[in-house]
């Protein structure tokens, strides 16, 4: 743990605690995300899993928070749905102060596309399309003219010094390579977050190093990092950590209580 | 996403699936192909009925009065058969007066036709169309002779045994002999040819060269008309076409007056014009063309099944992509747009190709057999129209499905 993280600012609880107890007022710009309540079901061919029970939860621009916990804790539902891929059964949603759990399909693509950078574990990159297609899509369904997608999908590219290899298709590039191109992807429309599931899943450990590197650079520079992991160790990396069990929060603290609760 | 992008984006699909594209082109192409190749044929025989046929047969700006129709349109009822065959005929002692209410610058003649064994001592007998005429038969059908004479006004005054004959007959009953000068023999009279007659033709293998003309008063008629004084028919010819709605009218109050038809009786006798042909022919067209989009759009429809098949294949094993584009702001819009086109560039495309084989395919059928065709300029849009149609018809439906996939469920598969 070399890097220092010490510019990256983070929410006390206190504040916090008066974001999510005002319900359903617009929060202050300045929280990116506060969820109040948020509830997830899912009807399993008859049987209903409750994936999330009520998640209070409020980031602050810049912020670098990690979301841990085992699997079937709810965390990849927390993701979706912060993420604006799925919608809440119950609770208020506000992304940037505007409330997405009341949004229609429509609104929802164009917030995934303005607001939400995007990292998948498994890349999720379009494996005809060249690394600089792939860094252009979300630009495209944005409707950016051509010439400016190039030079911000290259731009976004040199940012992950994959510049180089910006012809290459994704069966041409390893799995570190793949997973830098997929933070270009999320990064080339200037996302008020970078979401991140499981970015290390199908990495290395050195690759993992790398990739981690990569993403606290991004948070010295001041971009909204939330980062769903199961492993102890790569939440380390985060500023704030967030523990969840059974569809609640169990703990939400800073990186150096986590990790001395844990002995790292 | 902007419209440029979606073609642009369906075009990259179609280069990288180009088995998949070839197939679905195909499904479109063989529709449309048949679509245009049927349709020139029967447009072909359109033409050439209307054109050839139709334009020998029956003299511009004429018409012809007879007491039932020759040509029936469509199926003919017994009642109207038996009505028909009660019907008085038309008499010699008819023309005079309507020639009398006739333009003075009107041609007429009346006729009496049928078909007659005829035979020579060269050849062997043969049925042939025998008329009978008087008046300006042959300067209204507009037809000469080629070798020998044509009838002279004594010839037609008198009624003398002579007969122009038709160059079919002429060939098979004096092979490889000058017909001019020689003796048929019709009912057990002779006659002599004084002229071998202009070529009419012949359509789908019947020949038009197969006739005999007679002048009225000679004994041919009574084979003809038996009833004394009774003739076939008349026909008139006008100057201009806009003086045969006149004549005609004239024409029917004659006949009217003769028939002492009260006001509310109906006509018991017939006015045709080439129109009256020229309906027959549509008649037959109109069902013709039927058979001719039916026949492709079986086709069609096959390869519209084909499209939404391969489409549908396509939404499936790509299940991720738009899983992965939803999630990086594609509208439903957007997926539904880039399908669409996807089906829609494919189908026109095979339908260019459709009407270019079809084209082809009309072209080696005009050389190859007798057969005349025409590709109507319509079948072209047409073509064009339903191949793009059915394959965004055939697109919808995957299309949509693509477009309301769930994001979560659709980056899940792999």
């Amino acid at each position: 743990m070399t890097n220092n993280l010490e510019e990256v600012p983070m929410t006390t609880t206190a504040e916090r605690q008066a974001v999510l107890t005002a319900a359903n007022t617009a929060p202050d710009k300045d929280w990116v995300i506060v969820t109040r309540g948020l509830c997830r079901e899912y009807d399993m061919g008859g049987e209903i899993v409750r994936a999330l029970r009520g998640v209070d939860l409020a980031i602050r621009r810049n912020e670098y928070v990690a979301i841990m916990g085992p699997s079937g804790s709810g965390k990849s539902t927390l993701m979706n749905t912060i993420g604006c891929l799925d919608t809440p059964n119950s609770g208020e949603y506000w992304l940037n102060g505007q409330k997405a759990s009341e949004m229609k399909d429509d609104q929802l693509a164009r917030v995934r596309n303005k607001e939400i950078g995007f990292v998948f574990q498994t890349f999720n990159l379009l494996p005809r399309a060249t690394a600089l297609a792939n860094v252009e899509l979300p630009l495209v369904y944005a409707g950016v003219p051509s010439a400016e997608r190039h030079a911000r999908a290259k731009e976004a590219l040199e940012r992950v010094q994959l510049d180089k290899r910006m012809g290459h298709r994704p069966n041409e590039l390893s799995g570190g390579q793949r997973q830098r191109v997929a933070i270009a992807r999320a990064l080339v429309n200037r996302p008020s977050i970078l979401l991140a599931d499981e970015p290390t899943g199908n990495l290395d450990s050195t690759t993992s190093e790398e990739i981690m590197r990569v993403f606290e650079e991004l948070a010295n520079q001041g971009q909204t990092v939330i980062m769903v992991t199961h492993e102890p160790d790569i939440a380390a990396h985060a500023r704030r950590v967030v523990v969840l069990r059974d569809g609640v929060i169990a703990s939400d603290d800073r990186r150096e209580n986590f990790t001395a609760k844990l002995g790292l | 996403m902007k419209f440029f992008e979606a073609v642009r984006l369906a075009f990259h699909t179609i280069r990288v699936q180009k088995l998949k594209s070839f197939f679905t082109a195909l499904g479109v192409c063989i529709g449309v192909m048949f679509l245009i190749t049927v349709v020139s044929i029967v447009e072909g025989m359109g033409k050439y009925m209307e054109n050839e046929l139709v334009g020998k047969l029956i003299a511009i700006n004429s018409f012809e009065l007879r007491h039932r129709p020759s040509i029936n349109v469509g199926d003919v009822s017994r009642e109207t058969w038996l009505e028909y065959n009660r019907r008085p005929r038309i008499l010699e002692s008819d023309v005079e007066p309507v020639v009398a209410a006739l333009p003075t610058d009107a041609l007429w003649a009346m006729y009496s036709n049928g078909s007659i064994q005829v035979e020579s001592s060269f050849g062997k007998p043969r049925s042939a169309q025998v008329t009978a005429f008087d008046g300006q038969y042959l300067e209204i059908k507009k037809l000469g002779v080629t070798s020998g004479r044509s009838f002279s006004q004594v010839d037609i005054s008198t009624g003398t045994s002579v007969v122009v004959i038709g160059p079919d007959l002429a060939k098979r009953l004096f092979p490889d002999l000058n017909a001019v000068d020689r003796q048929v023999k019709i009912g057990g009279r002779y006659y002599t040819v004084i002229g071998v007659g202009e070529s009419l033709g012949s359509a789908f293998g019947m020949s038009f060269d197969n006739y005999v003309y007679a002048p009225f008063r000679s004994p041919v008629h009574r084979l003809l008309n038996p009833g004394a004084h009774q003739i076939d028919g008349m026909i008139v010819q006008v100057a201009t076409a806009e003086a045969l709605p006149d004549a005609q009218e004239a024409v029917r109050g004659v006949m009217r007056a003769r028939h002492q038809l009260r006001p509310a009786q109906k006509d018991n006798f017939v006015l045709e014009t080439s129109d009256t042909a020229l309906e027959f022919w549509n008649k037959i067209k109109s069902y013709l063309v039927l058979a001719g989009i039916a026949l492709p759009a079986i086709g069609l429809v096959v390869g519209a099944i084909v499209i939404m098949n391969i489409m549908l294949v396509a939404v499936a094993e790509r299940t991720h992509e738009i899983g992965i584009r939803k999630a990086l702001g594609a509208k439903r819009r957007d997926i539904l747009l880039q399908f669409m086109i996807e089906a829609s560039t494919l189908s026109t495309f095979g339908a260019a190709m459709g009407i270019a084989l079809g084209a082809l395919g009309a072209y080696a059928i005009r050389t190859l057999t007798p057969m005349p065709t025409y590709v109507a300029p319509w079948s072209i849009v047409v073509g064009v129209l339903i191949g793009a149609g059915v394959g965004i018809i055939s697109g919808v439906y995957p299309a949509s499905r693509a477009s309301l996939l769930d994001p979560v469920t659709a980056l899940r598969q792999e």
